[in-house]
């Protein structure tokens, strides 16, 4: 029996005249990967601002392993264990992209000892070893800001998995990316998540990465879920894909 | 190439025999090295990417409790004096850091400047209590239990400033490099990650606050017993705006850069202010031109630069350390 990690019950929220979510009611389950599709403006992200407290509802509530963390900051909810990579690189650019990661494994292991340098952190190798498992380890001591774009959205997700979430939600993560380069970069996405055991939720356009890659499908639609279900099913579903594909 | 590789220790050991050769030059080191702390502090911020144009608050704030202890407690000890006055600013910094590290660039600047404004006003009106602007005398203490004669003192007073200052620099270094300093460094470049991390944005720059004011806290006690008299001037704004200044003249890519600023703005003034007595502030005004038109990375980025050509390597843009 399938166990719900995150539970989203009648969201509302709206921003001047635009709805944006009008009592959108989801469950993610444990261990699933979940595709959020829809046309620009539907919703999606404003979901995942929601879920990751960057937004508060204006109704509505959002339950994570059970809890209510609606009305949560961004820190509390990721210290739960909801980790977030973003359509656009958040980086520190400034910084190489082993001390990203390794600040990340500061973050979750709470270690502030101001006498010990970061880059003598025990999970140096740990992190080193996630970044091999995206086919980044010889760009560790590369600085972010000299990655190309795709590259930067791998890092982006490394980062995100270094928390250990188990919730990881991601906003397009292969946009960007060369056509070619894409389900490389899922292949390698899925098999981290698989290796750590992380539920996903990911907003996508391309449909053939929906059929490929996701375990359920939700349609997003004007601020609603217009369905949900098994990809094959809800592709095959003529009013998806005349509203939200355009087909 | 070997000389440029060590012209840091050469210079900071020339600066440590430097007063035996020539005596005088100690109250003038002693003062630099004073404000190379509290410009340590500011550099502290800088790697936020938020500029203080208030901490000579902290300075005045630990100069006067200095004071009042010798007021007090004559004949307290130096080092009861140095500890009194980084509890006092690190205290201070930690209630106007709540404040503060709510706002970013110009909000933290000017926030800043209004608090220090304020603590400027007490002191200089609250006359009965702390002598206005006659300020209050500073007696000599005693170092560790031992009563200096003046010229002793003085010496004994440069050789612990310069161990602080070393002490403070590999803190403040060692601080920088570990994974709070990386996060302070992520709130220039990314304060949206970081909190998506699970870390607290404002906490991280507090700590950071709060280690910022007891540094410009230490200098202010030593400026205080260094002088003998302390006044409100020295919570004054532009007292702030020159410990930015030297930030900017010493470069903040290096936490060395703090006190070789200080150095440079201290004998600039000195011997300015001693030559062209009418016109040394005008001097200044266009070292710090030449510094920001030339070499924006300041003294630090210069010697970065003279290194790099020395060895026939790129010049880099490291990291702030």
């Amino acid at each position: 029996m399938s166990v719900t990690l995150l539970e989203a019950s009648s969201l509302h929220i709206s921003f001047g005249g635009v709805t944006a979510a009008d009592g959108i009611d989801l469950e993610v389950f444990s261990g699933e990967r979940l595709a959020i599709i829809g046309p620009n403006g539907a919703g999606k992200t404003t979901f995942l601002n929601i879920c990751t407290g960057y937004l508060t509802p204006s109704a509505g509530s959002v339950r994570f392993g059970g809890r209510d963390i609606t009305a949560m900051a961004p820190r509390a909810i990721t210290r739960m264990g909801i980790a977030r990579a973003f359509q656009s690189p958040q980086l520190f650019h400034e910084q190489c992209v082993i001390d990203n990661l390794l600040l990340a494994a500061a973050a979750r292991e709470r270690a502030w000892n101001p006498f010990r340098p970061l880059r003598e952190r025990p999970e140096h190798d740990e992190m080193l070893a996630l970044l091999e498992l995206f086919g980044l380890a010889d760009h560790a001591a590369s600085m972010v800001n000299e990655l190309p774009e795709g590259t930067r959205k791998l890092v982006d997700i490394a980062v995100a998995l270094a928390l250990q979430p188990q919730l990881l939600l991601m906003d397009e993560p292969t946009s960007g990316v060369s056509s070619l380069e894409k389900f490389r970069i899922m292949d390698l996405l899925v098999k981290a998540l698989a290796e750590q055991g992380v539920t996903s939720v990911f907003v996508e356009h391309d449909m053939e990465m929906v059929e490929r890659y996701a375990d359920r499908v939700a349609v997003w639609n004007s601020g609603r879920i217009q369905s949900v279900g098994a990809p094959d099913q809800v592709l095959a579903d003529p009013s998806v894909m005349r509203d939200v594909i355009g087909v | 190439m070997r000389l440029v590789r060590y012209l840091p220790a050469v210079l900071v050991l020339a600066v440590a025999v430097l007063p035996l050769a020539v005596p005088w030059l100690k109250i003038v080191l002693t003062v630099a090295l004073a404000k190379g702390l509290a410009v340590l502090g500011v550099v502290v911020l800088l790697r936020a990417g938020q500029v203080s144009f208030g901490h000579a608050m902290f300075f005045a704030a630990s100069a006067y409790s200095a004071a009042f202890l010798m007021r007090g407690f004559a004949g307290a000890d130096l080092v009861v004096l140095l500890l009194a006055g980084m509890v006092c600013s690190g205290t201070l910094g930690a209630v106007i850091g709540l404040f503060v590290v709510r706002y970013r660039y110009i909000f933290f600047g000017m926030l800043n400047l209004a608090f220090s404004m304020v603590l400027y006003a007490l002191l200089e009106k609250m006359f009965h209590i702390t002598g206005g602007s006659d300020g209050m005398a500073v007696g000599r203490p005693t170092y560790l239990g031992l009563e200096l004669a003046r010229t002793s003192f003085e010496t004994a007073l440069f050789y612990t400033s310069l161990g602080l200052a070393g002490a403070a620099c590999w803190f403040v270094h060692r601080f920088l490099c570990s994974p709070l300093g990386e996060a302070l460094s992520a709130i220039r470049t990314n304060e949206t990650r970081l909190e998506y991390l699970g870390i607290s944005a404002r906490w991280i720059l507090l700590i950071a606050y709060v280690l910022s004011a007891v540094l410009a806290g230490l200098g202010g006690s030593i400026i205080a017993v260094n002088q003998g008299v302390v006044t409100p001037d020295l919570g004054y704004w532009i007292r702030s705006g020159e410990f930015v200044f030297i930030a900017i003249l010493g470069g903040a890519g290096h936490v060395l850069g703090a006190f070789a600023g200080a150095l440079i703005y201290e004998l600039v003034r000195f011997y300015a202010a001693a030559m062209a007595a009418n016109v040394w502030q005008m001097i200044l005004g266009f070292v710090l031109l030449g510094i920001i038109l030339f070499a924006s990375r300041g003294i630090v980025g210069l010697y970065r630069d003279l290194a790099a050509l020395a060895s026939g390597s790129r010049s880099h843009r490291e990291p702030l350390r």
